[in-house]
């Protein structure tokens, strides 16, 4: 199908873009990629009465990594997100997660920043922001705020920005040192929606035992959570650690809804066997980024 | 700042300025096929799944029906109909992977094979072609496009036999 008619402003300032939204109203919504936002308007499950393409903005296109952390801004393609070495270094899971983003031709044109305000519990970003314990920057008329991520996801596809608002950037926190990261999913055809993914962070200390084990996972449930498995492995040396046993334990802490593609406990099983295989993976990373660094 | 239903766009589409008037609701897809006359762009889901209208807008693979026409305002698009050079001889010469398409019978019905044909000649002419091309590389070529004919091994066939053409140009 097409989408419902609709009007269209292309503003090239954020002023101007809040302008446009306030004086559009509630039917007014931000295109940024429009690689979710445009086949929901061609099923006709969103009518927005206007489209603020913000596109032309100056300066969004930018990846900011410092010792800290990466600021990605609003126009930053999955593409360019995946190719930024820099970003990679400060925080391997940026890459490692948008690897996972659909296919080549979507991530040319889909924005990191606009999938996590898109807010689908079946998106990589969401996950990894949530993971990073990262943030997002929005403009609204009043100014400018910081929300983290435990105040933005509110429900599926929403969050807590709403009126007149461009979210201009997210940050994620930079790896932690003594660590190491792994993403993995399961889906029908690799770029498709994921039926369930993982992303975990293991730290180790100086002897090479685990002191934390995190994960946060996609498609399991309505927002993103991150769930602490450091109970199943903390204090074990990493060689011996026993991952299966964390798997166990993340699989009994998410609550998967079923659907067409896949049962809830199908859901639980990929849980107990994507953190197994990751934790074992970034186990092993945070392991030699201990050695390199002493 | 102006909000508008209707627009006049400049599309510079296969190297040649195009113009036209568009409702803003207007698919790039359905730009090209209905106000430009370019039909070469298959349209299959119109939701991004299948790949079938993938050309390239400044150069890079993008599906067109998860673009608007008045986002390509002043940006150039290549369609299957612009992936051919000239011979400068008068004539064109297909891309290596046209040739490696018809080579291969690496189509069936067709209609899923522009958008096949965009992305994968935009893939080879991004890679250094003096390398040999690995499964995982062809596979990432061909994922994100459906065909439902050929059960994709002669088109990733075509993707190898293409590669190596290029290789063999390149060693030249």
């Amino acid at each position: 199908m097409k989408p419902a008619p609709f009007a269209y402003a292309d503003p090239t300032t954020v002023e101007e873009a809040l302008d446009v939204l306030t004086a559009e109203g509630e039917g007014a919504k931000v295109l940024a990629g429009g690689q979710s936002l445009l086949p929901l308007l061609s099923m006709r499950l969103a009518a927005p009465t206007t489209l603020v393409d913000i596109n032309r903005l100056p300066g969004l296109d930018r990846i900011e990594a410092g010792p800290n952390g990466v600021r990605v801004g609003a126009l930053v393609r999955h593409a360019a997100l995946l190719a930024s070495a820099e970003a990679a270094a400060v925080q391997p899971l940026l890459g490692r997660a948008t690897a996972n983003v659909a296919h080549p031709a979507i991530r040319n044109r889909g924005t990191t920043v606009g999938s996590i305000a898109h807010a689908d519990p079946s998106g990589e970003m969401t996950s990894v922001l949530a993971l990073t314990d990262g943030s997002v920057t929005v403009a609204t008329p009043g100014g400018r705020s910081t929300i983290g991520w435990r105040d933005l996801f509110v429900g599926p596809l929403e969050t807590s920005v709403h009126g007149p608002a461009v979210v201009l950037d997210a940050f994620f926190p930079a790896l932690p040192a003594r660590s190491g990261t792994a993403f993995a999913e399961v889906a029908r055809r690799k770029g498709d929606y994921a039926v369930c993914g993982a992303g975990v962070v293991v730290t180790v200390d100086d002897d090479l035992r685990v002191t934390a084990a995190r994960a946060a996972y996609l498609s399991v449930g309505l927002v993103p959570e991150v769930h602490d498995l450091s109970g199943a492995v903390a204090g074990k040396p990493v060689d011996s650690a026993d991952w299966a046993a964390a798997g166990a334990l993340a699989s009994g802490l998410v609550d998967p809804d079923g659907d067409l593609h896949a049962s809830a406990d199908y859901r639980r099983l990929l849980v107990a066997t994507l953190t197994e295989r990751t934790l074992a993976d970034a186990g092993a990373e945070a392991v030699a980024r201990a050695l390199e660094a002493s | 700042m102006t909000v508008d239903l209707e627009r006049t766009i400049s599309i510079t589409v296969n190297g040649v300025p195009r113009e036209a008037t568009v409702p803003v609701r207007r698919l790039l897809s359905d730009a090209l096929r209905h106000d430009l006359g370019l039909t070469g762009t298959h349209v299959g889901c119109e939701h991004g799944v299948c790949g079938s209208c993938t050309v390239l807008l400044e150069g890079s693979p993008v599906r067109s029906c998860l673009v608007l026409a008045v986002q390509a305002d002043g940006q150039s698009v290549t369609t299957v109909e612009g992936l051919s050079r000239s011979d400068h001889q008068g004539g064109q010469v297909l891309h290596p992977i046209q040739e490696s398409f018809r080579e291969c019978h690496a189509l069936q019905c067709g209609f899923c094979t522009p958008g096949f044909l965009t992305t994968i000649a935009a893939g080879l002419d991004a890679r250094d072609p003096s390398v040999e091309i690995t499964e995982e590389e062809v596979e990432e070529l061909v994922g994100g496009n459906l065909c439902r004919c050929t059960g994709y091994a002669n088109i990733k066939k075509a993707c190898r036999h293409a590669a190596e053409t290029m290789r063999a140009e390149a060693g030249r």
